[in-house]
């Protein structure tokens, strides 16, 4: 397990902070999170054909670029640094992932390439009304007719779910129970009998939706009944992922409240030379430092062939990077004062994003009572 | 020398151990042959002992003795924070007299910088030094002193002038421990043992020619011993081995190490003992509690995060990369981890949580983790201290005023005793 950078990691990342500080300044952010779709086409097309982060992790026979996920990880921790408003995570992170896991050789040739080149944009429809994580809580049911399957009932909280011209969707076979009997099935954005609807979210940034699916004709994805293993992997590296990406706004916002705090004056002096504001700004770095340990860890994990240790490092990253990006939005307000709670004030946008991303996938405990189950024959990541 | 390749000083150590080192030597004697010849500290000058290698070849060196368990010099306890300093300050009387007995483990020393009244402050040292009759007389109390019991000498850090600011009226004595004006009482911690010593001084005498390089350098000085204190911090677990081998070399150092280590036999319990928690909460049944579940999972990725940190602090450094902030935040990581382990571990004994010794669980070991990990946040620069070195060295930011270098030291507010 490396851990540090190598060179080229380390250019990719400063071309990507270079690219995204143009982008997506708040301006732009703000701008997009007022609109209903919540991205912009020719930042797409640039961040995909330009710059191809849309193939990162996509194998080369698939049209993809065939790097892991520590480039991902990377890329993603940029993304979230800088706040950027596009269908990243849905697409690449959680639906060609899923793809890659679950599909067969002809499925992944046939929807890889497109949205490894930012063609297509798709999304993974996987939770329910009932908000819950994992495959043994999907209802929306999958019945054979006419050599295909029709799927009734709805999904909710699917990210950029209203936007996306490819939906994965997973679903059960009628009178099965928990893991059993669960299938990936793809239709398109469009398609007939299915209804869209944005819901309103606190964090504008991440536009989830709701989908309701009345006798919608879709493909079968994968193995008919074997969707939960490809499911569960999948939302593993979903979850480092997402750790990368909070980890990367929780350092925007620490450095933020620095920089405020040493241009602050009151009292006669700049109140970052005041004990307390040093102390919580030492304990904001060491937030953020040990949530990247464990984000990097978990993503270097999802790379690693053979033993894996994925599974439960990426629900310790999870869970500590949610609660690090948390601390360090509730720190980052404090710090700017009054400022600090205006809706001008940037510091919200983050705060936002990371309430989101302490729920989405999974909250803390969710994760550390995962990680506990996983947690094999002593110490992980030992 | 410098056109040596780690190879040849390989080759070179092996030969010389294969015609010198023999196990049933005298310990001391042996170690003034490794003295004589240079082996024994490699890095050190030719002319002390040593030969002006690289810490690269003096880290093979070391391993060529691992290798067949030749014994090193002395290197338990102070003795190498006080060889350190007096190589690079002391005067040429002062490495004459001092530095071999160092190396061969006849002397022990202590390290006399902590008071009563300037802890986390140590440049407010109000231990003083007065010059009478063409002698140092010296009066006041430090503590936290290990090994002064058995210490033939103690590095004295004392205030020779109280009307200049604090910092440079501090000079650096080596003082003779075996003199009736040194008192030295054990000091009984809440745990129990009593791993240091107060020190109390009156009248005790020194002669001018051990005073360290010159009067009002002390606290220069202090600097550097107090470097090669960080530097050597992980250097305990190097000088705890020893092994059980029957030859009288071996039963000599076997000796010396009982007694260096005996002071640190809780520090393990110190740092929370994580590698207990989940043996320990499968045994009690804790496993299966869905709430101590979740406090050991938050406590498991604290200690991997803190672990993966300093792994990656250690990563840049070997790549020869300017270390980021993830390099100075190992001590207080160490902090949060014990404290979180005394949560989870008392979560997990229960009822047995109240008990220690032998009517505790594992003999008393987890009782210690209860009432040790208070001392690794103050050990060694306190989490206080730690978060504004944080704040002002990786942070940038701005030092509190201060009312305290502007003055003279006898005008500085001291503690207030009502």
């Amino acid at each position: 397990m490396s851990f540090s950078f190598t060179d080229e990691q380390a250019e990719f990342r400063s071309v990507l902070r270079r690219f995204l500080a143009e982008k997506s300044p708040t301006t732009e952010v703000r701008r997009l999170m007022a609109t209903e779709a919540g991205f912009d086409q020719e930042v797409w097309r640039q961040l995909s054909q330009d710059l191809g982060l849309t193939a990162l992790h996509i194998p080369e026979d698939y049209g993809g670029q065939g790097f892991g996920f520590v480039e991902l990880a990377i890329a993603l921790e940029e993304m979230g640094r800088a706040l950027l408003c596009a269908p990243y995570f849905s697409s690449i992170v959680l639906a060609a992932t899923a793809i890659m896991n679950a599909g067969d050789e002809a499925q992944k040739r046939a929807l890889l390439p497109a949205i490894a080149a930012g063609d297509t944009r798709a999304a993974l429809a996987f939770t329910e009304d009932n908000g819950r994580w994992d495959a043994a809580g999907v209802a929306l049911t999958a019945t054979p007719h006419d050599g295909g399957y029709q799927l009734d009932g709805a999904k909710s909280f699917v990210l950029d779910g209203h936007t996306a011209n490819l939906l994965v969707v997973l679903a059960r076979r009628p009178g099965s129970a928990g893991d059993a009997g669960l299938s990936f099935f793809t239709l398109p954005g469009d398609a007939k009998g299915l209804t869209r609807r944005l819901l309103q979210s606190t964090d504008d940034t991440r536009k989830l939706a709701r989908l309701e699916f009345r006798g919608v004709s879709a493909e079968l994805l994968g193995d008919e009944g074997g969707a939960a293993a490809p499911l569960s992997r999948t939302l593993d590296q979903a979850a480092a992922c997402l750790a990368n990406e909070m980890v990367g706004g929780a350092e925007l916002l620490r450095e933020q409240a620095l920089d405020y705090a040493m241009m602050r004056m009151q009292f006669g002096r700049a109140i970052a030379s005041f004990q307390t504001l040093k102390h919580k700004a030492a304990d904001m770095l060491i937030d953020v430092e040990l949530a990247k340990s464990a984000a990097y860890y978990a993503a270097a994990a999802a790379d690693a062939d053979g033993d894996d240790e994925l599974a439960a490092m990426a629900s310790l990253a999870k869970a500590g990077a949610a609660e690090a990006y948390m601390q360090t939005a509730i720190h980052a307000i404090q710090i700017h004062g009054g400022i600090g709670f205006t809706w001008d004030n940037d510091t919200h946008l983050w705060f936002k994003r990371a309430k989101s991303s302490e729920v989405f996938l999974g909250d803390p405990g969710y994760h550390r009572e995962l990680m506990m189950q996983r947690w094999q024959d002593g110490e992980p990541g030992a | 020398m410098s056109e040596d390749t780690e190879a040849s000083v390989r080759a070179e150590v092996r030969a010389w151990l294969d015609a010198n080192w023999d196990p049933n030597t005298g310990l001391v004697e042996w170690r003034n042959i490794l003295a004589d010849s240079g082996w024994g500290m490699p890095t050190w000058p030719s002319e002390w002992y040593g030969k002006g290698m690289s810490s690269t070849l003096g880290t093979a060196v070391e391993e060529e003795f691992q290798a067949i368990g030749a014994i090193g010099v002395a290197r338990a306890g102070i003795r190498m924070l006080a060889a350190a300093t007096l190589l690079e300050h002391g005067s040429q009387m002062h490495k004459e007299k001092f530095l071999r007995r160092i190396l061969t483990g006849e002397d022990t020393w202590c390290q006399l910088f902590s008071e009563p009244g300037s802890g986390s402050d140590l440049a407010g040292a109000s231990t003083r030094a007065d010059l009478k009759d063409g002698k140092w007389i010296i009066n006041g109390q430090k503590v936290w002193t290990t090994s002064a019991h058995h210490a033939q000498y103690g590095l004295l850090l004392a205030r020779t002038d109280w009307d200049l600011p604090k910092h440079k009226g501090l000079t650096y004595f080596v003082l003779d421990m075996e003199q009736p004006g040194v008192q030295v009482q054990p000091l009984r911690q809440m745990n129990g043992h009593a791993s240091f010593n107060q020190v109390f001084f009156t009248d005790a005498e020194i002669a001018p020619e051990f005073m360290v390089e010159g009067l009002g350098d002390g606290w220069k000085i202090a600097t550097t011993t107090l470097m090669h204190e960080r530097r050597g911090a992980d250097g305990l677990r190097r000088w705890a081995m020893g092994t059980d081998r029957p030859e009288r070399a071996y039963a000599e150092e076997r000796a010396e190490l009982a007694t260096a280590m005996a002071p640190y036999k809780w520090y393990p319990q110190r740092m929370g003992r994580i590698d207990l928690v989940v043996e320990r909460a499968r045994t009690t049944g804790k496993l299966d509690d869905p709430t101590v579940r979740q406090e050991i999972a938050k406590l498991l990725t604290l200690a991997k995060s803190a672990e993966w940190t300093a792994r990656r602090a250690r990563a840049a450094q070997v790549l020869g990369r300017n270390q980021g902030p993830e390099g100075s935040i190992g001590k207080l990581a160490a902090s949060h981890v014990a404290r979180l382990a005394n949560h989870v571990h008392t979560l997990i004994s229960g009822a047995d949580a109240m008990l220690t010794g032998a009517d505790s669980p594992m003999e008393g070991v987890i009782a210690e983790i209860l009432v040790s990990t208070p001392a690794i946040s103050i050990a060694g620069g306190t989490d206080e201290i730690q978060r504004n070195i944080i704040a002002e060295r990786v942070l940038g930011m701005p030092k509190e005023p201060r009312n305290d270098t502007d003055r003279p030291f006898r005008d500085v507010p001291r503690n207030l005793i009502r």
